[in-house]
């Protein structure tokens, strides 16, 4: 069995910015990640990201990844367990962990649980043939192994991943015959959709996928309107010769171990599905099991990296580790993610994690 | 409309596009920044203290025109690459549109491009003026491109000849 202060399960935005702040208090962490490197969903980011100054806003997300893996990776008190996965956590506070085919039992004495988010998927006949993908899965594809998913995409989704990844997309020499978009109204952020519109992607609002053509592989798609009540508009048919269809309909937070841990939970839409209760100090209803990032309610990488920052502090400071700025850093963490969550585009985040305060 | 298609109207340009006045006298910037989003690297970036500070992250950008000098700092730091730097001046005919562009291949001095609009339709030629494309500007190009001046504020991208 394996003591220690802090485990860590994540090595995304949120787990980073989480080792490094308990860390920089004192405080010996273990941060696991799955995969064989740090960074989560980071090291696809090709793109600049939003944000403040303080939130290192105009940088590359892969640029962020890299830095904070080897801050990470440089800091005495931190252990890094990568192609490590957490199984479970059990009753008696044992966390366990697979990697390299052994099965290790760690016993931390606290738990930031930063796990982030899974992909939903849509319903529609032959959404089975190859050629249908998840958005992360083209960008993991395109971004981190440079492999194009194929020679036309249609991208099923506005908000913010499907618009940026198809811009990735284009950047890649792949093309994007349109972008489609079920609400009314474009969910990215107006100036990543200019982008790309003007880059040669049209984009359709108020329209949805009705099937995927194809015997072996994805040859084509149907595309319809759809009215104000959602219903499909008969005659409004669009095909699109397309070999490849992204789905990128929204995440849901990944949240079996806080389940297992008995956190109690609670369904917010807002958040992307079922989130944990937590209190200011991203406390869940289990004491000394702490969360931040995706799988506390979905939002934006910079805001993980502000929640992790937080939960690493308030994880570190519950141990009794402490300095003098430590109350000073936290207000300024907070006061920063409510400036990212104030104006109209925060308005969901907001209502969401109203509800899911303990 | 924007929030349905991606495309700014007349009306949502007509309140960021500086007077004809300022257009007359030279390079300045022109930020299509449209919505109230969590972000403000332009003024951060700008050393001619031409984008008024944000007392609210989530504030739009405002251009000072009389301050703006058109160097294009803020170009390459924009996350949504929504400014632009048009010179109305640069010739008799011809105006500069500065854009950023983050595609390959970057094309050349010299070099003939279609020119194309907010829409992503072509509006005509474009002559390949000046790249920059410093290691400051953390690959985001900025390509200058000489277009009809009826046409300054249509261009906003462009496609390399021969490239898809």
């Amino acid at each position: 069995m394996k003591h220690t202060e802090i485990a860590i399960v994540g090595g995304g935005p949120a787990g980073l910015a989480a080792a490094l702040n308990a860390a920089k208090l004192g405080a010996r962490v273990h941060l696991i990640d799955r995969n064989d490197y740090l960074g989560g969903q980071l090291i696809k980011q090709t793109h600049r990201f939003f944000g403040s100054k303080e939130q290192r806003a105009s940088e590359r997300g892969i640029d962020i990844a890299r830095e904070l893996a080897n801050q990470v990776t440089a800091s005495k008190n931190i252990q890094v367990m990568t192609e490590a996965t957490a199984l479970g956590y059990y009753e008696d506070g044992v966390l366990l962990v697979e990697q390299h085919k052994k099965i290790f039992a760690i016993k931390p004495e606290r738990l930031i649980i930063a796990t982030g988010g899974a992909e939903k998927t849509l319903l529609f006949p032959n959404n089975d043939l190859p050629g249908v993908y998840g958005a992360g899965a083209v960008q993991t594809l395109v971004n981190v192994f440079g492999v194009k998913p194929g020679k036309r995409v249609l991208m099923v989704g506005a908000g913010n991943i499907g618009v940026i990844v198809s811009y990735q997309l284009l950047q890649a020499g792949v093309e994007v015959a349109a972008i489609i978009e079920a609400a009314p109204r474009i969910g990215a952020y107006w100036v990543h959709a200019s982008k790309v519109v003007r880059a040669g992607v049209p984009i359709y609002t108020r329209h949805t996928i009705q099937r995927a053509h194809g015997h072996r592989e994805v040859t084509g798609a149907t595309v319809v309107q759809l009215d104000e009540n959602w219903q499909p508009v008969p005659g409004t048919e669009k095909e699109f010769d397309v070999d490849v269809i992204c789905l990128s309909v929204g995440l849901t937070p990944l949240t079996e171990l806080l389940w297992q841990a008995g956190c109690r939970m609670v369904f917010v839409p807002e958040l992307g599905g079922n989130v944990p209760l937590r209190n200011e100090h991203l406390e869940t209803s289990v004491p000394g099991i702490y969360v931040a990032g995706d799988v506390a309610g979905i939002e934006e990488a910079s805001a993980a990296m502000m929640e992790g920052a937080l939960a690493g502090l308030n994880a570190a400071a519950s141990l009794g580790y402490t300095t003098e700025s430590l109350g000073l850093d936290r207000r300024n963490i907070l006061a920063q993610l409510e400036g990212l969550r104030s104006g109209p585009v925060g308005e969901k985040i907001r209502k969401g994690l109203a509800q899911a305060l303990l | 409309m924007l929030a349905q298609n991606g495309i700014p109207t007349p009306e949502d340009l007509a309140g960021v596009l500086p007077p004809e006045e300022r257009l007359a006298r030279g390079p300045v910037a022109i930020a299509e920044c449209f919505q109230n989003i969590p972000c403000d690297p332009c003024y951060h970036s700008c050393k001619q203290g031409a984008i008024k500070e944000f007392t609210d992250i989530n504030q739009r950008p405002q251009v000072d025109f009389e301050k703006c000098n058109g160097c294009g700092s803020c170009m390459s730091r924009c996350p949504g690459l929504a400014i632009f730097v048009v010179d109305a001046t640069y010739s008799d005919s011809e105006a500069l549109v500065k854009i950023p562009y983050e595609f390959l291949p970057i094309p050349e001095a010299g070099e003939t491009v279609t020119a194309i609009n907010r829409a992503g339709r072509e509006v005509g030629e474009a002559r390949v003026i000046r790249v920059q494309n410093t290691r400051a500007q953390d690959r985001t190009a900025i390509v200058w491109l000489a277009v009809p001046k009826d046409l300054m504020m249509e261009v906003r991208h462009f496609k390399v000849k021969g490239v898809r």
